[in-house]
């Protein structure tokens, strides 16, 4: 499935692991499960390595780990399943992860906006279609309601403030 | 998503394959040759629910001309067509059942 | 009125643009119909038994004469000439295709209207009382802050695709006429300390599981308004049952969790983004109300001659008790307009109606328009001396019918009639009890009834909270209805109790009548209304009579 990072589609260095196989000698996306098991062993590999994060899961867990991931992928089993958009949040705003968030599984253009508003920044796009698409999805609205942490120009209170001039 | 071709269905009598229209959502039935007809005289009739699967299956792989494709029971009337036989299909067949607020 | 700036305006462009791009790959089949759906819902597109359904939000229930015109005119432009206005404030056009939909929402938009967050399972258009800013029993427009929640949660990008839909509600009058005790949040605004603020109710709702909404804040300060919201959406976003859909509503999370777990968990959120970006100040709030332009009201006496010499016609005397409420400006008054006309199907209002109900409120009410959760429309702000004139007007149109809050006055969804997950039909029956039901001097004696139907235990018209309610169950193809008594959606709000047995169609009104013959016989005086009585008495002397017959 293509890749999109910040607008442009860019090849995927990384590979996802099994639990059981050990580390390739390429960047590794591991198992929610492994990450929380091996825990900082796994960083002295010497690729980077990233973790797919499932839905059910509090993101809070991650804390301890995020200095080192240099990727954390959020699953959208169906695009109609919005919890990867309050844990994106939650990464980027409460735990100031600064890393690649992506998001993966049913990730289709018509949602694109929103999954950059919360703060992804690497579409695991499901239909190549669709990635020649996000250009034009990322720029479907110029003007936005309300604040999230994607420091967009028009937050509510900016924007309420600005009226009374 | 378990493939429609693969649920269990049971029919218990003649049954026509129906759904609304994509375009304008305007009811259709299924005809014998795979297009879609606004009147219920045209649908194809079956009988069995292999047949129904199977008619089914050739509605919902052709979910760009009408979408939500069922199977509806039917009775066959003395001149051979179709006749719906809830209140439900009656009222997809003939339209609501009040008069319409403007339409005097 | 709360007048729409650039910012708003080239939003809707925006959202039509987007739509119109949907619609044409759908229709081209580059998107499917899974894939589709939701989107369409988002923009208030439902498909229904005959055709398309298209719900336009009427935020907080206000429109401009403007606004109703445009509405005339999708209806008889992309439509059948008449639309149906429901219990959550907005519209429904029933006969809409798809491949006209962009440009029906274009129009739309150019009077700043449209179908966002109408359907779906987002943060939907937020309601409120149909009396705000008219009523003198409120603490402040509650719109204001249903205004500040709706450009909040408009495309709110981290609650667009929740566990299910979520309503709120909002209240300042002590009079809830916005039924916040069985909304996902009901707000009521209220005053401590000098202070205002909220009470906070989660976890109300009616369809299949009905729960009254419980209090897990008594009181919010209005400026912790939408980090306190985001904390509620945030709680149950995250962890909102997803496995079944009609486990899917907070409702179920509260009640499955407790209210004091759920309690914890916000209180947790909202201390982590209570002063983040969506703290509001004074000159934020203050910078809505300089866009809710107040009418420029004439200095006015109560009671004007005027007024006084047409009570002398009994016809008129009749409709100004009924229909006319005390306004917070002297020599002013509310007027509801009744959209239950004897025998019409509760709610439709036809394209030459809307426009004849826009004239009248550029003439009569300052242009404004309200939508009731009772289905009626309502002129918030009309010069007492103009009653007279106003109600020749809406006599002619068939709106002055004098039966608000009695018995004919029903909610009723759309039924078998129109809706793909109707048991029965609800119209047709709404109708015959009006029918039966014509007599003004008998239904004025039996005094305030609300009748509430619903054509399914989804429970679009509100059956639970109908003090007599109403819900159509098939049983071998056959139309059945429950009937309940008791319910009330009002700040004491309960819900009905079954009375037995469904009964056939053709025995609905006769029940319903002798129900309302016993309440007759067995209230203790006039002033005893129905659900008092039910209260005092409970259902049983209700239930024989009922049943009596069969
Ligand atoms: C015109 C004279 C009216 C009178 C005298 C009146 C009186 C009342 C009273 C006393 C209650 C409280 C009932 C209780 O606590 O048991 C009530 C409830 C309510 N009223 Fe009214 N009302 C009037 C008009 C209206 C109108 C015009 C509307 C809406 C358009 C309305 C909507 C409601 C609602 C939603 C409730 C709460 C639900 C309920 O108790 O069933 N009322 N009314
Ligand atoms: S209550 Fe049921 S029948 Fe009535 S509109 Fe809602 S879903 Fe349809």
């Amino acid at each position: 499935m293509p890749l999109v990072k910040n607008g442009k589609p860019v090849a995927d260095p990384f590979v996802a692991v099994a639990d059981d196989a050990p580390l390739p000698d390429a960047p590794a996306l591991v198992s929610a499960d492994r990450l929380l098991k091996e825990g900082a062993a796994l960083f002295a590999h010497a690729y980077p390595v990233g973790v797919i994060w499932p839905n059910s899961k509090d993101v809070l867990q991650l804390e301890p780990f995020l200095a080192r991931l240099a990727v954390v992928a959020l699953v959208f089993p169906k695009f109609r399943d919005g919890r990867a958009y309050t844990q994106a949040r939650l990464l980027r705003e409460r735990l100031r992860y600064t890393g690649e968030l992506r998001a993966t599984g049913n990730v289709l253009r018509d949602q694109f906006l929103l999954m950059v508003r919360c703060g992804f920044d690497a579409l695991d796009v499901a239909k190549d279609a669709d990635a020649a698409a996000v250009e034009k999805e990322l720029h479907t609205y110029s003007v936005f309601y309300q604040p999230t942490g994607d420091g967009r120009p028009v937050p509510l209170r900016a924007r309420l403030a600005a009226r009374n001039v | 998503m378990t493939s429609p071709l693969q649920q269990k269905l049971k029919i218990t009598g003649p049954t026509v394959i129906t759904a609304n229209r994509l375009t304008d959502g305007v009811v259709v039935w299924l005809k014998a040759d795979g297009g879609w007809s606004a009147g219920l005289a045209d649908a194809a009739v079956v009988n069995t629910s292999d047949d129904a699967l199977k008619l089914l299956g050739v509605a919902n792989a052709d979910e760009n001309r009408a979408v939500g494709a069922y199977p509806a029971r039917v009775e066959i009337a003395a001149d051979g067509t179709p006749r719906p036989v809830n209140l439900r299909e009656r009222i997809r067949v003939g339209g609501p059942t009040i008069a319409l607020p403007g339409a005097a | 009125m709360y007048v729409y700036d650039e910012f708003d305006r080239t939003f809707l462009q925006e959202r039509v643009d987007e739509f119109r791009d949907q619609v044409r790959r759908r229709l081209s089949g580059e998107l499917n119909e899974e894939e589709f759906k939701p989107l369409r819902l988002m923009n208030g597109v439902y498909l229904q038994l005959h055709a398309y359904m298209l719900r336009i939000a009427i935020p907080y229930g206000t429109l401009s004469s403007d606004q109703l015109r445009a509405l005339a005119h999708v209806a008889r432009r992309y439509d059948r000439g008449y639309g149906h206005f429901t219990t959550r404030q907005n519209i429904q056009f029933n006969w809409i295709k798809l491949e006209e939909l962009p440009d029906a929402m274009a129009d739309l938009a150019r009077a700043g209207m449209h179908g966002l967050q109408t359907s779906g399972n987002c943060i939907r258009n937020t309601t409120t009382d149909q009396w705000a800013a008219a009523t003198p029993e409120e603490i402040e427009d509650p719109r204001l802050y249903a205004e500040i929640i709706r450009q909040w949660s408009t495309l709110h990008p981290e609650f667009t695709y929740l566990p299910r839909k979520f309503k709120i509600a909002i209240t300042a009058a002590k009079h809830d006429r916005a039924a916040i005790r069985v909304h996902d949040i009901g707000l009521r605004l209220h005053r401590r300390d000098g202070e205002t603020g909220f009470e906070v109710i989660v976890g109300g709702g009616l369809g299949r599981t009905p729960f009254i909404g419980k209090t897990i804040r008594e009181f919010l300060p209005r400026h912790d308004l939408l980090s306190y919201l985001e904390a509620v959406l945030r709680t149950y976003n995250a962890n909102g049952r997803r496995d079944n859909i009609y486990k899917a509503r907070i409702k179920i999370q509260v009640h499955e969790i407790g209210t004091e777990e759920f309690t914890r968990r916000v209180e947790e959120e909202w201390a982590q983004i209570k002063d983040g970006a969506l703290a509001l100040d004074d000159a934020a709030i203050d910078a809505i109300r300089a866009h809710f332009k107040e009418p420029d009201f004439a200095t006015l006496v109560d009671d004007p001659p005027e007024l006084e010499a047409a009570k002398a016609d009994p016809a008129f005397a009749r409709w100004h008790a009924n229909a006319v409420a005390p306004h917070r400006k002297p020599g002013h008054a509310i007027v509801t307009l009744s959209l239950k006309p004897v025998g019409g199907p509760p709610g439709d209002a036809t394209a030459e109606q809307m426009d004849a109900v826009a004239d009248l409120a550029d003439q009569y009410a300052y242009g404004e328009i309200r939508v009731a959760h009772e289905q009626n429309l309502t002129l918030p702000h009309v010069a007492q001396k103009d009653l007279p004139a106003l109600w020749r007007a809406l006599d002619v149109q068939g709106l002055a019918t004098p039966n608000i809050g009695l018995i004919s006055d029903i909610i009723a969804c759309p039924g078998l009639d129109y809706c793909s997950l109707a048991n029965a039909r609800s119209i047709p029956l709404a109708q015959d009890l009006t029918k039966r039901f014509a007599d003004n001097d008998r239904i004025a004696d039996i005094g305030r009834v609300h009748l509430n139907i619903s054509g399914c235990i989804n429970a679009c018209g509100h059956h639970h909270v109908g003090h007599i309610g109403i819900l159509g169950v098939e049983k071998q193809d056959q139309e059945f209805y429950q009937i309940t008594l008791g319910g009330k959606a009002n700040h004491k709000a309960r819900l009905g109790e079954l009375l037995g047995p469904a009964v056939p169609e053709s025995d609905v009104v006769d029940v319903v009548e002798r129900i309302l013959d016993a309440y007759v016989e067995l209230r203790t005086d006039p002033k005893e209304t129905f659900i008092a009585a039910v209260q005092r008495l409970g259902i049983e002397p209700f239930k024989e009579r009922a049943y009596a017959a069969r």
